[in-house]
């Protein structure tokens, strides 16, 4: 378990390293292949020639390509200095560049906006998998009934309406119309009763959608799962029906759903974008929306690293998790 | 009895249902007037003028400012809202409508002394004005804060006017690159003393003023000025001093203690607080608006369609319908054939229907009034020309002179030419459509090109592609950087002003007649003769067909019944003159 754990954290790094080549490479080799200036790029609207070659001298994009390399992953672990003559712009670590449009450094962006998407991704996910994997059960072992047509014609519906219609909605009837919710975040160490009353719509919105693809997929897993000879074998050696499904049917019906998950949380940590521009969530998604609007390419930057970095850590807890829930997997 | 039963849940659900759609419909109530000052009170005049102080003005936005560095912004909604904090010699007078272009002194005691034949402008400055610590501010202080615009590399992004005018050659390279011990290094302005400034111009231009007037011409503390990240904490001069700001989230302004009323005769400073709240959603700030939790969309550019319908229908009094001094319009390319001979380019005008364009835009209330020339209402010398009767036949095309006009050009079957539209402008788009359906009528055959607005410049702003494409029209849109005939016109029209690229004279019109017009206006100091030269140049642009105005802008903008002292300042091409509000509680 430890060896294998070493050698996973080890890909991890890798991964991560690659991730950040690939994203460098992107922003900052491309485009010069392809004949546009990154300096133009980074400048976001105020593209004057002089405020473009100040742009230039503080990313020191006249060095080699390596050197900049060099630079960039320096900044992420000891912070660097953007300086064009006497102007320097101090990027403490971890720097994960510097918005040359707000003249701020990105990553107290990031957490700033960290805490606000996890709020979102935690609530909405634990609604989610408690709301979907009952309904999918539920709809497996009454299968053909009303109940399941029912749960799985809501489940289609929550896979096919999109947030900006079903946040909208909620929006209109139950803030603005009804006004039983403030939708204006608010932190949670700022107050904690606001912050959830102003989570609520967009948990259950956010969850409806994923609830669905989840319910559908424990359904059809459980429905082959019931089907197996070791279901047959654990009834035949006489076991209650509540033991044979929630400790020998719901072990294996964990396994694709936390692959799913893995993906799922793993790429709504990186910034749930249409929720969070929905109901003006302050999270990493609105972030990265906004920093696209104003060309502000360094958070845009930022975003993508990362959102890749919790997707990679996302997916390993996901197979550490693995060994957990089945003992059939081995770990090594 | 199962299917009874089952029928029943269905039709109860759906009520349920229906009953809360009724309730999202039915919105904010059913009062037609709602429970605002009236409809376009703030366009006739002052909308519930008060005096009372106290409260928190709350603005909402989409947009986040540009910058808070007056020397750095360049978008009109944070022009309006920069006089909060900051003050220049001279500012736009606090007065409904067209009267606010007058200038009124600020910082200065009075409008400038104009001497030397117009190229020098002297000012004294008033006693009692102060920076936020307490200190006073001087002469000199105006001329560090002027001076940062010349360190284009560090405070980029205002414009550029006062740099053209002062320092033509650009021999100046702004105070971070100043060998001078004070920084004051820029030769153009001179403080003889702490009271007293001198600007002196390369040669005359008469709307000198004008330019003082936009914050570029704003005071810096040199001793509080930290570059390029003065945008997050600009040094007050004004009324109010910035209490927090996290661009994208919220901007937070409270008293500034140490400004006196008695030295400044412009902001009468009402609420306590100013807040600016972003929101990633324009719907949600529209209801947000008629719910009352905010009372001013910053940037003004008007409600959503469903937010406008809602408030014209149930608080109408709450609604102000105001002239933006944007015209949309449409450049002939008179360098891509046929659009270099006149009569093809008439045969466009006379085959337009206006009122389909005028549609797309939103109507007469949301989109704007028909236009019959280039100069905004808003601008001296601003009349009703419209040689080609375009009003007079409300707005519908003339088949007739179309044909008349192809046959004269040569072209009596039509022709095929394309149209530039800016795809992340949809109106736009909209527009060209309508308008390749109008001359479809007259055997014209328009190509809609769409491109990206962030690459205009080097498309609609290159004649060389403009010409190597084909491309006989460009749809687009253009508001003053300072209401008058050169801050509106001049860039566009003004045949020295054609680049080769980040050209905004897309027409490439070079007229000596125009030219000279502006040359004429620019000696002027006074405005009123200098509107009599504009007027003069915009019929010769007419005559000359080389654009097409179609739409004086205008919006639907929503006025909280909190708000007082609102009123529509065409200095702020129409948005209310931030300045002046309060609040009622």
């Amino acid at each position: 378990m430890l060896a294998y754990l070493i050698r996973r954290l080890f890909a991890v790094v890798v991964m991560l390293l690659v991730v950040t080549l690939t994203t460098f490479a992107i922003f900052f080799v491309i485009p010069k292949w392809a004949g546009a200036d990154p300096a133009l790029l980074f400048v976001g609207k105020q593209a004057d020639p002089a405020a473009i070659e100040g742009i230039r001298q503080k990313l020191s994009l006249g060095d080699p390509v390596l050197v900049q390399f060099w630079h960039f992953v320096q900044g992420l672990f000891a912070g660097r200095d953007y300086a064009n003559g006497t102007d320097v712009t101090h990027c403490p670590a971890p720097c994960f560049g510097y918005s040359f449009r707000t003249e701020q450094a990105v990553w107290p962006q990031l957490t700033d906006a960290m805490p606000v998407t996890l709020s979102l991704a935690a609530g909405a996910c634990l609604l989610w998998l408690v709301g979907g994997i009952t309904t999918g059960v539920v709809s497996a072992l009454r299968r053909g009934t009303l109940w399941d047509r029912s749960a799985m014609t809501v489940a289609l519906a929550g896979v096919s309406l999109p947030i900006y219609f079903t946040g909208l909605l909620s929006l209109a009837i139950f803030s603005y119309s009804l006004k039983w919710v403030n939708v204006d975040y608010k932190g949670f160490g700022d107050d904690p009763a606001m912050w959830f009353e102003s989570l609520i719509l967009p948990w259950i919105t956010l969850a409806f959608l994923y609830a669905a693809m989840y319910a559908r997929l424990t359904r059809a897993t459980m429905l082959e799962i019931m089907g197996e000879d070791y279901i047959r074998t654990a009834r035949a050696k006489g076991l209650r029906e509540r033991v044979v499904i929630g400790r020998h049917a719901m072990r294996s019906t964990w396994t694709p759903v936390l692959t799913l998950l893995g993906l799922d949380l793993g790429a709504l940590l990186g910034g749930a974008v249409l929720t969070e521009t929905t109901y003006n969530l302050p999270g990493l998604g609105r972030l990265a929306v906004n920093a696209i609007t104003e060309k502000d390419l360094p958070v845009i930057l930022g975003v993508t690293l990362i959102a890749a970095v919790f997707i990679v850590v996302a997916n390993l807890v996901v197979d550490l998790l693995y060994a957990v829930i089945d003992p059939r997997v081995r770990l090594g | 009895m199962k299917r009874s039963s089952r029928s029943r849940r269905i039709a109860g659900a759906a009520a349920v249902v229906g009953a809360l759609l009724a309730t999202a419909a039915c919105g904010g109530g059913s009062d037609e007037e709602g429970s605002g000052a009236g409809f376009n009170a703030a366009v006739k005049g002052v909308a519930a003028k008060s005096a009372k102080k106290g409260g928190t003005l709350k603005f909402v936005n989409k947009q986040e400012f540009d910058s808070l560095d007056p020397q750095r912004q360049y978008y009109g909604f944070a022009w309006d809202f920069s006089r909060f904090y900051a003050r220049q010699l001279i500012s736009y007078t606090p007065k409904p409508g067209n009267a606010a272009n007058e200038l009124t002194p600020d910082l200065a005691t009075s409008t400038g002394k104009i001497t030397n034949g117009g190229k020098t402008y002297t000012y004294t400055l008033r006693d009692g004005i102060t920076w936020e610590d307490g200190s006073p501010i001087t002469s000199k202080d105006v001329k560090y804060g002027i001076e940062r615009i010349w360190a284009k590399d560090v405070v980029s992004g205002g414009p550029g006017y006062l740099r053209q005018v002062l320092d033509p050659k650009g021999e100046y390279k702004g105070p971070y690159k100043d060998k001078a011990k004070d920084k004051l290094g820029l030769k153009a302005i001179q403080t003889p003393n702490d009271k007293t400034i001198v600007f002196n111009l390369a040669k005359p231009n008469g709307d000198f003023e004008q330019m003082l007037a936009m914050p570029t011409g704003s005071p810096v503390k040199a001793d509080k000025d930290t570059g390029a990240k003065y945008t997050n904490r600009p040094f007050s001069s004004g009324p109010y001093k910035v209490q927090s700001y996290a661009p994208g989230k919220s901007l937070s302004l409270v008293r500034n203690p140490n400004w006196k009323k008695a030295s400044d005769p412009i902001r009468p400073a009402l609420p306590d607080k100013v807040s600016v709240t972003f929101n990633s959603n324009l719907e949600a700030i529209d209801r947000l608006l008629i719910k009352g939790d905010y009372d001013v969309f910053l940037s003004a550019t008007g409600m959503t369609p469903s937010g406008r319908n809602d408030a014209l229908k149930h608080n109408k009094g709450n609604v102000d319908n105001i002239v933006t001094s944007f015209v949309r319009y449409v450049d002939f390319t008179t360098k891509v054939k046929p659009l270099d001979n006149i009569h093809c380019r008439k045969a466009v005008i006379y085959g337009t229907d206006y009122k389909s364009l005028q549609t797309t835009r939103g109507g007469p209330q949301a989109g704007g009034d028909i236009a019959t020339n280039m100069l905004p209402k808003s601008v001296k010398g601003a009349d009703d020309y419209d040689p080609y009767g375009i009003v007079k036949r409300g707005g519908k095309a003339d088949l007739a002179k179309a044909k008349d006009e192809l046959k004269q050009c040569g072209k009596a079957g039509g022709f095929s030419t394309s149209i530039v539209a800016r795809s992340d402008q949809p109106a736009e788009v909209d527009a060209a459509e309508a308008l390749q359906a109008s001359l479809k009528k007259v055997g014209i055959s328009l190509n809609v090109e769409p491109i990206q607005g962030s690459t205009s410049a080097s498309i609609t702003g290159s004649p060389a592609v403009m010409k190597k494409r084909g491309y006989g029209l460009s749809m687009t849109g253009w508001g003053p950087d300072f209401p008058t005939g050169q801050g509106f016109s001049q860039p566009l029209i003004d045949g020295r002003f054609i680049e080769q690229t980040g050209n905004y004279n897309v027409s490439e019109t070079n007229n000596a007649e125009i030219n000279k017009y502006f040359d004429d206006a620019l000696k002027e100091t006074d405005p009123g003769k200098a509107g009599a030269i504009y007027q003069k140049m915009n019929h010769k642009v007419s005559d000359l067909a080389v654009q097409m105005p179609f739409i004086y802008e205008k919006n639907i903008t929503w006025r909280s019944s909190r708000l007082t002292n609102a009123f529509s300042s065409a200095a702020y091409n129409g948005r209310y003159d931030y300045s002046q509000l309060g609040v009622v509680k």
